[in-house]
């Protein structure tokens, strides 16, 4: 098929750049410069889909964002996109393209029997029927989700990458057309940071579809150029094209989308698919322009139904004739220009048919002087045509328009252009929280009031005159720029000359009646993504729905992703009429952002795979990897979980590095723990007040364990602090907790205790901290040290020193979370790799073995040390634990007040106990609820769970440690444990601490 | 004296120098790692003039109090990083440079309230030049770095991508940012800005 629709000459087509392409698997041909819409267009297809809920034949309707009909599905697999707008998408060289929404075929597709049957499927039809069974929802929503499916998303990877970027600038200007151009150059001449965004792929706006517009004498396109080119030569100004500002948020931060490849045939892969910017604008200029409304008449919806100013975009900008024989019905002046446009390029107009009894206007008048057919008063009643209009009925209108009189007349057609005037896109202003209302002249919501740094030009702002658009433009910009700070004058040009022509005078219709009731015989669509009708709305009213925002609601009018762009006003319109109240206090539901739709991959930008999140490594790390360890996330830190050596698994892996340490020697990569040194004279009475316990008589050169409490009493962090001078301390938190230790104090420090003379400062990543644990640790230290005296006279449990470990300058502390003689060494980071592996190679001859978080866990709890984050969880007080001993009763510290309340002082709360299976080989599952008597089946009353729980080689059994009800007074009692299979474990409370519970091992 | 083939810097393993990737011949950033600075943490009472007196003389240069501001002399600078907090940065790479300065602080600061930490270890530096090195930054991190607002030897607290970040503008000729990370993210850090870079084109120079 050739373009036969493809005018001669003239457009913005490149005709020497011919393109192939294919929809729904035909191939077609069309030009450099077209959209996939006109490109269609000049094939003569109008019918590109199917309706969302009716499956009636839908056609292109419009030339741009506010596309209802033609969403179709693009490319295909991974590189496939549902729902674009056939009217945005830039042809390209192999493009392929299907309609969505129809099953088979678009030409016959099985679901246009809902049209048969929407008799029986009224608004709220869904809500109404498939409420019971209840249970039976998810089933029958997904039936119903199918058949109403817009496009699909694709499966695959993501073969594109995506990106994001901040920005920041004096005057964003949103929308280059007329308005947007002048503000963005009088904006620019201060010498202000400008950032205009046009959606299209070039600047200019309506005027790219107009002919014969005038700027200062010249054409209106050579006015844009030049513009356009002293932008790009200003220092300070950036285009983005392609570009579309999809939200308007708090504080002038405005979200674009930039779409940098999707109009290139074969992207370079260096560059991103799409750019998120996340724009901070000191002032925001909104140009963006009006979009044009429909009638509302009975079978408005038939492929070759278009709105007016669209058929003449495609005229003028695509060369583009959307027929051979045209109707225009309209209620406006503006909209004869598209019929004079037409004719011009040789398009019969088989009638112009206009609800005004008398047209006036300088469009209607060259139309009247070109003699063309103007039937004036009258309605289109009625169409017929399947997949294509064929016919449209033509009545005379009553004189107040509320009804038609006398026989209708019938002319066949192939194109039907209306146009009922144009609403400015507001949407962006709104979104921003500026106000709006409706204007009695215009027929439409204009701006009013702006509630941010928000300025409005041209058509957006109710200015539909080019002239006008101009004037404003170069006012606001100038305007915006010394609102952002800047002083110097625009270097003023004189605003050129145009003319001021507006679509009106009008005449407003919001419904337009037919020869049968509403409702029989055909239907009056109002929003045609959602399939909704005037006879819904009518049906939402009687049904009592009241509220603008509830009848939006009900009828889903405006729910698609198109927002209701065409439907919206006529919907109020209609609303207002039914309710017999104005339309100012019927008012306006929400307009929420995305403008139009985003990828989601534009939000995620290259935060995927690796980059999601930073992965944190120790200096240790490389030689883990080595080494063959597995690894766990704790928090971001990335730790060894254990050292599977060959044919060992997990039970195995840690029974032997668990073994090690009990016997001999283990060394764990202890680098992640926080490390916070604490300096200044209240460094003490600090302490004191952070933990739980008393600070002040702690000697210089010894460590004390500590418990942080929030405010609320619950234990939030434990660690070992070490006294390294009279002001001086070193604050060891948990790995997942670091930051938030930090915080919590600093907290203090700025806002409660700010007469402390203490400050705080993290040496968690200065040190590499490589931790020795096992009988023979003070031998292996011993050979690596030559000036620490390591007797347990000079350095005994709980105690630090400094001197040099493998020649390199290191703090020396005796703590332990193993229950076994234990060295902590802390060196300068930058060692880190050099002395463990000093200490990895000096200990082979005690058969050093390096262990991970597994098996550094089961250490622990067979000497039940708690883990901060497992023991606990934010509801735990030290009292649960046990842990009273820790617990000052002599001086305040930040929780305590909270431990005297009432709820803490309960005998069941749960506390913390050691729990022993009767059968000594069953390991229970960590989260096992605990019961007092197991029934038959759930649910039975829980009194407690599982927190940690492992094979413990050592003793030889399985141990747990778990929170249970009172427990802490129920030690030797048998609770059970019914698990997910069908078993119940018995097992019995016991203390936590199953080994050396005198602490002989980690003192010797 | 402790033997300075021990210490390894956190992009070490990285392989840097083999890591370059000039597409289509351009190269909009050129970075590298500035390793083995001194860095030390100063906390400070800036109404204490006995104390700024006292450090001004041991540095040579009195500290900035302007915020986000940097002063210098050939052999530290100093960065203004809240009301009563700097880092004094040394060049290094001598593992006694931080250190030392934390010394000759820590002795002119005497009893006074106030804190001298050496965090050399806790940090590396990337440096980040060339014609795109600002829009390379500004990918993930939400200051405004135009030269308006964030001229020559300004300095800055902020976030990169996913990480925190101390942001050191030293020249406008290139221009020219150095950035401090914590070493742990430094990995992650230096492999987000090379897929940031890539579609300018990236060189990779040595330190």
């Amino acid at each position: 098929m050739s373009q036969r629709y493809r005018l001669p000459d003239g457009g913005r087509i490149d005709r020497t750049a011919p393109l192939n392409f294919r929809f729904n698997g035909t191939a077609l041909r069309g030009y450099v410069g077209d959209t996939l819409a006109s490109a269609l267009l000049s094939n003569g297809i109008h019918l590109v889909g199917r309706s969302f809920k009716y499956h009636r034949p839908r056609g292109i309707f419009s030339a741009g964002a506010e596309e209802p009909n033609a969403l179709v599905q693009l490319g295909t697999g991974a590189r496939s996109d549902p729902n674009m707008h056939a009217t945005q998408v830039e042809l390209i060289e192999g493009l392929k393209a299907r309609s969505q929404n129809c099953w088979p075929s678009v030409d016959f597709d099985i679901s246009a029997i809902n049209d048969r049957l929407s008799r029986f499927m009224p608004s709220g039809f869904y809500y109404k029927t498939f409420m019971w069974p209840a249970a039976f929802w998810m089933r029958y929503e997904y039936i119903i989700r199918h058949a109403a499916g817009l496009g699909t998303a694709p499966t695959g990877r993501d073969p594109d990458y995506n990106d994001k970027t901040f920005a920041h600038c004096d005057v964003l200007v949103v929308g280059a057309g007329p308005a947007g151009l002048a503000a963005a150059l009088s904006a620019a001449r201060t010498g202000a940071r400008v950032i205009l965004v046009e959606q299209d792929a070039e600047v200019g706006g309506a005027l790219l579809g107009l002919a014969g517009e005038k700027i200062g004498g010249k054409p209106a396109l050579d006015w844009v150029a030049a513009a356009r080119a002293e932008l790009v030569e200003s220092a300070d100004v950036r285009i983005l094209t392609r570009t579309t500002a999809y939200g308007y948020f708090d504080h002038n931060f405005v979200g674009l989308l930039e779409r940098l490849t999707d109009h290139i045939v074969d992207p370079p892969a260096h560059l991103p698919r799409h750019r998120l910017w996340k724009v901070r604008a000191k002032q925001v200029v909104l140009a963006t322009g009006a979009i044009e409304r429909p009638l509302v008449f009975r079978d408005n919806d038939r492929p070759g139904i278009m709105l007016a100013g669209a058929c003449q975009t495609y005229l003028n900008r695509y060369a583009v004739k959307a027929g051979q024989k045209a109707v225009l019905f309209a209620n406006n002046d503006g909209a004869y220009a598209t019929a004079n446009d037409l004719a011009a390029a040789g398009v019969k107009i088989a009638a112009i048919v206009d609800t005004r009894p008398n047209p006036e206007g300088p469009h209607s008048e060259r139309a009247e002087s070109a003699g063309l057919p103007v039937l004036a008063g009258h309605a289109i009643v009625g169409t017929t045509g399947d997949k294509r209009v064929r016919q449209v009925r033509i009545a005379r209108l009553n004189d107040d328009g509320s009804a038609i009189t006398g026989e209708a007349q019938e002319v066949d057609c192939d194109l039907l252009a209306v146009s009922g005037g144009w609403n400015p896109a507001v949407h962006l202003l709104s979104q921003a929280r500026g106000k709006i209302r409706f204007d009695e002249e215009r027929g439409t919501f204009v701006p009013m009031q702006t509630e941010q740094a928000t300025h409005v030009a041209g058509a957006c702002n109710g200015s539909f005159g080019l002239a006008s658009c101009l004037t404003e433009g170069f006012a606001t910009g100038e305007t915006a720029a010394k609102a952002a700070g800047l002083s110097s004058k625009s270097r003023r040009k004189k605003t050129p000359a145009a003319s001021n022509e507006t679509f009106l005078p009008a005449r407003w219709t919001w419904l337009v009646p037919s020869e049968t009731p509403l409702g029989r015989g055909g239907k009056h669509f109002v929003d045609l993504q959602s399939d909704v009708t005037a006879a819904d709305l009518k049906l939402a009213i009687r049904e009592g729905y009241r509220s603008i925002e509830h009848v939006k609601r009900y009828t889903t009018t405006g729910m698609g992703t198109d927002q209701g762009k065409t439907g919206n006003v006529n919907a109020i319109g209609i609303i207002a009429d039914t309710l017999d109240r104005p339309i100012a206090e019927v008012g306006v539901t929400t307009f929420r952002p995305p403008y139009t739709p985003v990828t989601f991959g534009a939000f995620a930008g290259r935060d995927v795979d690796d980059l999601l999140d930073p992965i944190r490594k120790t200096p240790m790390h490389g030689w883990h990897e080595r080494a063959g360890a597995l690894f766990e996330d704790v928090g971001q830190w990335r730790r060894p979980w254990y050292y599977p050596r060959a044919g060992e698994d997990l039970h195995k892996a840690v029974a032997r590095e668990v073994a090690a340490v009990r016997t001999s020697l283990g060394v764990v990569d202890a680098s992640t723990l926080g490390k916070i040194d604490i300096r200044g004279k209240d460094a003490a009475t600090f302490l004191n007040r952070i933990y739980t316990n008393a600070w002040s008589k702690l000697e210089i050169g010894k460590c004390r364990y500590g418990l942080m409490l929030g405010e609320n009493g619950m234990v939030m962090d434990d660690g070992v602090t070490a006294r390294l001078g009279e002001y001086q301390f070193l604050m060891t938190t948990t790995t997942g907790n670091a930051a938030a230790v930090l915080q919590h104090m600093e907290e203090f420090l700025q806002t409660e205790w700010t007469d402390l003379d203490v400050q705080l400062t993290s040496v968690t990543e200065q040190f590499a901290t490589i931790s020795l644990a096992g009988p023979n640790a003070r031998r292996l230290l011993s050979e690596m040290t030559h000036d620490i005296e390591l007797s347990p006279n000079a350095l005994p449990h709980m105690a630090f020193t400094e001197g040099t470990v493998a020649s390199v300058p290191a703090r020396v502390f005796r703590i332990s979370f193993t229950g076994e003689m234990s060295y902590e060494i802390n060196v300068p980071a930058s060692y880190g790799m050099a002395v463990w592996q000093a200490v990895l190679t000096a200990g082979e001859r005690y058969d050093i073995t390096p262990y991970g978080t597994e098996a550094m866990h089961v250490l622990r709890a067979e000497k039940g040390y708690i883990i901060v984050g497992q023991e606990t969880d934010g509801s735990v007080t030290p009292v649960d634990l046990g842990m009273d001993w820790v617990v000052s009763k002599k001086k305040d510290f930040v929780g305590r007040r909270s431990l005297a309340r009432p709820d803490m002082l309960k005998p069941d709360r749960k506390q913390l106990v050691g729990l022993l299976t009767d059968d000594p080989q069953v390991v229970l599952p960590e989260g096992a609820q605990l019961v007092e008597r197991a029934l038959p089946n759930p649910p039975m009353p829980m009194i407690g769970y599982v927190t940690s729980s492992y094979g413990s080689p050592n003793l030889g059994r399985s141990i747990a440690l778990a929170l249970v009800k009172g427990g802490l007074a129920r030690k030797g009692e048998t609770i059970f444990a019914p698990l997910a299979d069908g078993r119940v474990v018995p097992c019995t409370m016991t203390d936590p601490v199953f080994l050396d519970p005198e602490g002989e091992r980690l003192r010797g | 004296m402790v033997e300075r083939y021990l210490r390894q810097s956190p992009l070490a393993h990285l392989g840097l120098d083999g890591r370059a990737q000039a597409v289509r011949g351009e190269s909009g950033v050129a970075m590298s790692e500035q390793p083995f600075r001194g860095i030390v943490n100063l906390r400070v009472q800036p109404d204490d003039s006995e104390a700024m007196a006292a450090l001004e003389s041991a540095l040579g240069f009195a500290l900035p109090v302007e915020p986000n501001t940097t002063a210098a002399s050939a052999t530290a600078l100093a960065f203004w990083l809240g009301p009563d907090e700097w880092w004094i940065v040394t060049p290094g790479p001598e593992p006694e440079s931080g250190p030392n300065m934390a010394v000759t602080l820590r002795t002119a600061l005497t009893d006074r309230r106030g804190a001298v930490t050496d965090v050399s270890d806790s940090r590396t530096c990337i440096r980040i030049s060339g014609p795109r090195a600002r829009d390379l930054l500004c990918k993930g991190m939400p200051l405004d770095l135009h030269p308006r607002v964030f001229p020559s030897g300004c300095c800055a607290q902020s976030h990169l991508a996913k990480t925190g970040v101390v942001l050191h503008l030293i020249a406008e000729d290139g221009p020219t940012f150095e950035l401090y990370v914590l070493r742990s993210f430094a990995e992650y850090l230096w492999l987000w800005l090379e897929d940031a870079a890539r579609e300018y084109g990236l060189t990779i120079t040595s330190s």
